[in-house]
C-alpha cells in the first residue's frame, strides 16, 4: 500500500499572530512556520504504518511556495520516502483555498494511485477542516475524519473518531482519505543522520499550471481585523473573596 | 432567498440547541427549509417544525442515514442542493465531517465556523485560533456553510412548519458503523451549559480531575478540559475546548490548573464571565480573566465547591 501525506507549510503555532494595520492579513514576514502540527501525526502514522507492514511507501505532498521544500525535507526526515512539491503561489502571504488544494491532490492521486491519504484535520492557519472531506468527495473515496486509532484491515481500515459525544468507530472501504486527530500518535523528532539522509531523498517539483488545476479563490478576503479584547479583570485574594465577587456579578 | 439547514439528528433525536443557533443565523439569509435525516428522523422533524422562523421540514429516514456517515449523507444533500441559495448546518464533528464533502460535490468552497454575517455573500469567520477575524466574499453560486453555535442565540419555539418526506440518496456502500463510545451523564451539555468548570494539566491525574466534576456538580455545571488534560487521560475528548475541540461561551467559565494557551483561549476567550484558579501568578490565563485567583487548586477548589 501506498500512502500520500498532504502536509502544509503554517505560522509555527507557538507565534502570537499579529494582523496587520491595514486590515491586508496577518504579518507572516520574518516569523517562525512549522509543518502544520496535525499534519506531523499524519507523517508519524504513515510512516508507523510503514514499520508495522501495513504500507510500502510514504509520499508527502506540499503546496504553496518554494519554500514548502523545507516542509517537505522535515518529512523526509521523519521517515517519508519521497516527497511532491507543488508550487500554486509566489508570495507566502498567499493561502490556496481548500478546494483547490483537494483538486491538486486528486490530480496527485490520480498519478500515485494510493491506497490512502492521511491528512491532518484542521490546519492551524486558516482553520477550515476542510481539505480531507473535499478530496474525498473528488475521489469518490470513503472518509473517515478526526481519526485517534486507524487499523488496516484486509482491503479496509478500521478508525475510531473524535466525536462531539466522545468516539465512533467506523470501517472504511480503501482507497481511503482519513484525517488526524490529536490523539493519534506522537510524532517523532528527526534524529541528525536522518535530517542529512533526507537531503538525498527525491523532491519532484510541479506547478499547478502543470497539473491543470485553477487555484483562483472562491472566497475574495474583504479584510482581516484583530478580535475584541477582553478588558483585563481584577485579581482576588481569597476564595472568600471570589465567592463575593460571583455573587455580586451575578454569576452564580 | 431560499435556504437549507441541516438539523444536528443524533440517534434520531434533534439536537435543539445547536440547531436553533444555526437557525437564528439561517434565518437572516431567507426563508428556511430544515432537512433531519437519520435512520428515524421522524420525531426530530417533529420537533424542528416547533422551531420559529421555519418555513418546512424535510425528513428523510434511511438506515443508510443512521450515523451520520459522510458518503450517503453528503450525496442526499447535494443532491436538494439546486433548489436553495445557501446550505447551512451547526458546526458540530457530524457537520465538519460531511459539509466540506458537499461543498466538493458541488464544486464550491465551504465557509466553516461562521460567526457573522454580512450580507448574503459575505461573512465572518475565525482564522489563527480566533486571533484574527476574516471577511470573507463568496462567490459561489450556492453558499455552503457551518455556523459557530456559541455566537448566535437559540431561535426560540411556538413555529408549526409543514413536514414533508424525501428520500435518500443512493448509498454509495463505502463505509459502515461499528460502535459508538457515548458516556451517559446528567451533566449539561458543554457547548449550551450556562456554567464551564474546566480541568487542566494542574490537576495532575484522573483521581483528582474529580475535584473539578464535583465544583461542577455543585453548580450544575458542565466540565470541560485542556487538551494536556485529554491527552494524559484525565479527561475525554469529547470535553476538550478550544481552538481543535469545542467552543463555548457560557454566561460563567472557570478554569482551573489551566496556563491559557492560545488554543484553549480560542474556545473559551468569549464567555461572559472568566474565574481563574492557577498557582503561577504569571499563567497567560490570567490576562483574559475577570476574576483570578493565584493559589494551590488542592486547596482552592474544594474550599469554593464548599462556599458556593
Ligand atoms: C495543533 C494544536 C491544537 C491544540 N488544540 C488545543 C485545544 O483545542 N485546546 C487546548 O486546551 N489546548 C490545545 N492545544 C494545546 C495548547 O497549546 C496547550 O499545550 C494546552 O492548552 C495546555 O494545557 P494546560 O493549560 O492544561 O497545561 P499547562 O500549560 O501545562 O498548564 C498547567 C497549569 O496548571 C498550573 N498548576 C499546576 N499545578 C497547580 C496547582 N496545584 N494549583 C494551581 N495551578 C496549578 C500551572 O501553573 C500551569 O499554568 C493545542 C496544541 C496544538 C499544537
Ligand atoms: N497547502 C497545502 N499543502 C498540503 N496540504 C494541505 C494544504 N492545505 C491543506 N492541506 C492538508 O489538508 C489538511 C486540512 O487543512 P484545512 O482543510 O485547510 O484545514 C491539512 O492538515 C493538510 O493535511
Amino acid at each position: 500500500m501506498k500512502v500520500l501525506v498532504p502536509v502544509k507549510r503554517v505560522i509555527d503555532y507557538n507565534v502570537k499572530v499579529r494582523v496587520k494595520a491595514d486590515g491586508s492579513g496577518v504579518d507572516l514576514a520574518n516569523v517562525k512556520m512549522s509543518m502544520n502540527p496535525f499534519d506531523e501525526i499524519a507523517v508519524e502514522e504513515a510512516i508507523r504504518l510503514k514499520e508495522k507492514g501495513a504500507a510500502e511507501e510514504v509520499v508527502a505532498v506540499s503546496i504553496g511556495t518554494s519554500k514548502n521544500q523545507e516542509t517537505l525535507r522535515t518529512a523526509l526526515a521523519m521517515g517519508a520516502d519521497r516527497a511532491i512539491l507543488i508550487e500554486a503561489a509566489d508570495d507566502v502571504h498567499t493561502d490556496i483555498e481548500p478546494l483547490a488544494v483537494a483538486k491538486l491532490l486528486k490530480a496527485v492521486v490520480d498519478e500515485e494511485k494510493p491506497q490512502m491519504v492521511l491528512a491532518g484535520k484542521q490546519a492551524i492557519d486558516n482553520d477550515m477542516n476542510a481539505t480531507g472531506q473535499m478530496l474525498a468527495a473528488l475521489l469518490g473515496w470513503s472518509q473517515a475524519t478526526f481519526a485517534s486509532e486507524v487499523n488496516i484491515d484486509g482491503d479496509a481500515a478500521v478508525v475510531t473518531r473524535e466525536v462531539d459525544g466522545g468516539l465512533q468507530t467506523i470501517k472504511v472501504q480503501l482507497p481511503a482519505i482519513v484525517t488526524v486527530d490529536l490523539r493519534l500518535n506522537e510524532p517523532r523528532y528527526a534524529s541528525l543522520p536522518n535530517i542529512m539522509k533526507a537531503k538525498k531523498k527525491p523532491l519532484d517539483t510541479k506547478t499547478a499550471a502543470d497539473l491543470g488545476v485553477d487555484v483562483a479563490p472562491r472566497l475574495e478576503i474583504v479584510k482581516t481585523s484583530e478580535p475584541e479584547a477582553r478588558k483585563a479583570g481584577e485579581m482576588v485574594g481569597s476564595v472568600d473573596e471570589l465567592v463575593s465577587k460571583l455573587k455580586e456579578a451575578g454569576a452564580v | 432567498m431560499a435556504v437549507l439547514l441541516i438539523a444536528e439528528v443524533t440517534n434520531g433525536e434533534l439536537q435543539v440547541d445547536a440547531t436553533a443557533k444555526a437557525l437564528t443565523a439561517a434565518a437572516q439569509l431567507g426563508d428556511v427549509t430544515v432537512l433531519c435525516a437519520g435512520a428515524s428522523a421522524s420525531s426530530a422533524a417533529e420537533a424542528a417544525s416547533k422551531l420559529t422562523g421555519v418555513s418546512k421540514v424535510l425528513v428523510a429516514e434511511d438506515a443508510s442515514l443512521g450515523h451520520r456517515l459522510a458518503e450517503p449523507t453528503a450525496a442526499l444533500i447535494a443532491g436538494m442542493a439546486s433548489d436553495y441559495s445557501h446550505i447551512v448546518a451547526p458546526a458540530t464533528t457530524d457537520a465538519k465531517n460531511v459539509m466540506p464533502r458537499v461543498a466538493a460535490l458541488l464544486d464550491v468552497m465551504v465557509l466553516s465556523d461562521v460567526t457573522g454575517i454580512v450580507d448574503a455573500d459575505t461573512f465572518e469567520r475565525p482564522i489563527y485560533a480566533g486571533n484574527a477575524i476574516q471577511t470573507v466574499k463568496s462567490s459561489d453560486a450556492t453558499k455552503v456553510m457551518t455556523i459557530r453555535t456559541s455566537t448566535f442565540d437559540a431561535a426560540g419555539e411556538g413555529g408549526s412548519a409543514p413536514v414533508e418526506t424525501v428520500s435518500a440518496a443512493d448509498n454509495p456502500g463505502l463505509s459502515e458503523w461499528v460502535e459508538d463510545k457515548v458516556a451517559e451523564s446528567d451533566r449539561p451539555e458543554l457547548t449550551s451549559a450556562g456554567i464551564v468548570v474546566s480541568g487542566g494539566r494542574g490537576l495532575g491525574s484522573e483521581e483528582d480531575f474529580a475535584l473539578i466534576e464535583k465544583l461542577a456538580d455543585k453548580l450544575g455545571a458542565a466540565v470541560g478540559a485542556s487538551r494536556a488534560a485529554v491527552d494524559s487521560g484525565y479527561a475525554p475528548n469529547d470535553w476538550q475546548v478550544g481552538q481543535t475541540g469545542k467552543v463555548v461561551a457560557p454566561e460563567l467559565y472557570i478554569a482551573v490548573g489551566i496556563s491559557g494557551a492560545i488554543q484553549h483561549l480560542a474556545g473559551m476567550k468569549d464567555s461572559k464571565v472568566i474565574v481563574a484558579i492557577n498557582k503561577d501568578e504569571e499563567a497567560p490565563i490570567f490576562q483574559v480573566a475577570d476574576y483570578g485567583l493565584v493559589a494551590d487548586l488542592f486547596t482552592a477548589v474544594p474550599e469554593l465547591t464548599e462556599k458556593l
